[in-house]
């Protein structure tokens, strides 16, 4: 922010400021967090008396060595570009949603509602019946902590945690009325509501699961950018989250706006399920997508809660999360799930050391 | 007789919660969110379960249980306070690390991602006098129960009238001003946090030792519900217990109403629902110490 030292400054005294340099430092700071548990895993897969550069040779051959295995990554990557966006657009207006996974959870139960619901109904209607449920489901249970912040003060983090917890015993409650006979999961949805794969235009891709669900993810994360950063809401949204009492100085109603960014957040996190249900196996089933809405936040703070950051680092939790089970046979693919986990706790411990050296640069 | 007889299910339910909660409010008053419990508690449990294999002595397994739990703890010191670093984030990190790291060891000891072998538990002690208390007899004359309600007692002394306690939290208020007195902001903090992860410990360890056995995610989000409880229970010792004794209470009905025919799954999101209502303000508001959260840096001072 502050520009070079003033001119009449004895020399000597201050160091010289490097903006540009402070600039690229905190830039770098997911990347140098991601090469930090990279390298705590070589210690781990070491560990496990494999030879870790060998590993993360298999990783990557899997995810891009093949058609095959790069279309199952950008299956795995595909639910993370949309928890990864929900988190984001929480962060930006200061809110921790770690609601992601009961909203999604509800989102996907709604879309196959929906979807078998809207059964004889004409073509293009399921789908959207579908998509649209999944979003409002996801709306009201991200709405819901939003209004017990903005009404009684309540934390949303406490809140959005006890609401996964109600996410999962409701749809056991309402799943075991509607659930085919002896199986945990609904009955399969209609044609005319499920997503095609992406083979079917790009053989390379044969035999993966990645579907259109990924065109939708790119578009989510599109729409987010224009509304975060093109949109009067956007701007009141990013105005709460960097100074709460500024904003409503100038005019914005900070509860109101917390409300509205929970419900888009939990919105997009319902979508999530479209990439399962409604793209791969065509049914709803219990305990889907267990840990997705968690990931989530580890994308987003990768991605420093930009779109095209989430989907970078979507991709890069995609190739782990892939790379895992292609490796299962070496080591553990729990493995992958620790590095996951210290991606996070590198991310943030770097995040704040550039941003104290980039502080004494400027 | 019945009403005791559901007292000390409630109590029962209760000791883990409790003494993952009583930690909490160190962590916490001294200006440190603890989200990671969830992952200490299972990170004790599954140090309770390695060490009462190894050695077949359940009592070295709860030092280990300890460890484990204080070794979990030091992890998110690190990350929050020398690094000064988100500390909600630090906690879901640790939490999926664990979750990761119990299986990966599940695996590599017991060859099962699903549970250990069985493993002895701690047994009962009989102390004269409790074991004759009808009902709730058998409750205490389990060794964890007693450490816990001690816990509860020594706890609540030690955080509102002891020299440590308040500066505990006078650094969870004001750190600049107890750093002024010479206080020393990152050590209380890390001791706050090692002592929510020795008790979180201790709370694996009564739920593997209870079940004689390590299961995958055996603590099935007690960790939250205990962090939950110390928020309603006003970050105190006390208030923490009875918010625990009362979602312990709400687990003991849903378990006595099991077959009558209310649903269960609704009964299940009782003790949830109980929490977001207190936390609206339903008993009162929950005032959190001032600098929780807010990473100490002397520089800004």
């Amino acid at each position: 922010m502050s520009g070079p030292p003033p001119p009449d400054s004895p020399p000597g005294t201050a160091p010289a400021a490097h903006p540009a340099l402070a600039r690229a430092l905190e830039l770098s700071a997911p990347l140098i967090a991601v090469l930090l548990a990279l390298a705590a895993g070589a210690v781990l897969i070491a560990a496990a008396r494999e030879n870790p550069l060998a590993i993360y040779g298999l990783i990557a051959h899997a995810c891009f060595g093949t058609g095959y295995g790069f279309g199952q990554m950008l299956f795995k990557a595909t639910p993370l570009v949309f928890t990864g966006l929900a988190v984001a657009i929480g962060f930006r207006a200061g809110l921790f949603n770690i609601g992601a996974e009961g909203q999604l959870y509800l989102g996907g139960f709604a879309a196959a509602m929906a979807a078998l619901a809207l059964a004889r109904a004409p073509a293009p209607l399921p789908l959207v019946g579908a998509l649209a449920a999944a979003a409002a489901a996801g709306a009201v249970w991200g709405a819901i902590p939003g209004v017990l912040k903005a009404r009684f003060g309540a934390h949303e983090v406490i809140n959005t945690i006890m609401m996964n917890f109600i996410a999962s015993a409701l749809v056991a409650f309402f799943g075991r009325r509607v659930f085919q006979v002896a199986t945990l999961r609904t009955a399969e949805i209609p044609a005319a509501a499920a997503l095609p794969r992406l083979a079917a235009w790009f053989h390379a891709l044969r035999g993966s699961a990645a579907n259109v669900s990924l065109g939708l993810a790119a578009l989510l994360a599109l729409a987010t950018g224009w509304l975060l950063f093109r949109t009067r809401l956007g701007y009141a949204l990013r105005a709460v989250g960097l100074n709460a009492p500024a904003a409503e100085y100038g005019g914005i109603a900070i509860g109101r706006t917390e409300v509205v960014a929970l419900a888009i957040s939990g919105a997009v996190a319902g979508l999530r399920g479209v990439n399962y249900v409604l793209g791969y196996n065509h049914f709803f089933e219990l305990g889907f997508s267990a840990g997705a809405g968690f990931l989530g936040i580890a994308v987003a703070l990768i991605g420093r809660n930009h779109p095209i950051g989430v989907i970078v680092a979507a991709l890069l939790f995609g190739a782990l999360s892939h790379g895992g089970l292609v490796i299962n046979e070496r080591v553990p693919k729990e493995l992958v799930e620790m590095l996951e986990a210290l991606v996070i706790l590198c991310a943030i411990a770097v995040q704040e050391a550039t941003r104290r050296a980039a502080r004494a640069l400027r | 007789m019945e009403l005791l007889l559901f007292l000390a299910a409630a109590v029962r339910i209760s000791v883990p919660y409790a003494l993952a909660a009583v930690g909490a409010s160190f962590s916490e008053r001294g200006g440190v969110i603890n989200i990671g419990l969830e992952g200490i508690m299972l990170n004790g449990a599954l140090g309770f379960t390695l060490g009462a294999h190894a050695t077949a002595d359940p009592w070295i397994g709860l030092a280990a249980a300890i460890a484990a739990g204080v070794a979990t703890a030091a992890l998110h010191a690190l990350v929050t306070v020398r690094f000064r670093a988100d500390q909600i984030t630090s906690g879901l990190g640790i939490n999926l690390l664990a979750a990761g790291l119990t299986r990966y060891v599940l695996i590599a000891v017991f060859h099962s991602s699903s549970n250990s072998s069985r493993v002895p538990g701690l047994g009962e002690i009989s102390v004269p006098g409790l074991a004759r208390i009808p009902a709730l007899g058998p409750v205490l004359a389990a060794p964890l129960v007693l450490l816990a309600i001690a816990i509860v007692l020594g706890g609540q002394w030690l955080l509102f009238r002891s020299v440590f306690g308040l500066r505990l939290r006078a650094i969870g208020e004001r750190p600049e001003a107890a750093a002024t007195l010479g206080i020393s902001v990152g050590a209380y903090r890390v001791l706050g946090v090692l002592i929510s992860g020795a008790l979180a410990g201790i709370a694996g360890a009564w739920l593997a030792s209870e079940q004689h056995s390590f299961t995958d995610g055996m603590t099935g989000g007690r960790g939250y519900i205990a962090l939950a409880a110390m928020i309603v229970g006003k970050w105190s010792p006390f208030g923490a217990a009875a918010a625990c004794l009362l979602f312990g209470a709400a687990e003991a009905l849903q378990i006595t109403l099991q077959g009558s025919g209310f649903p269960n799954e609704l009964l299940q999101m009782l003790p949830y629902l109980v929490t977001m209502l207190a936390l609206a303000g339903l008993i009162g508001r929950a005032v959190p110490p001032r600098a929780i959260g807010v990473p100490y840096d002397p520089e800004q001072h």
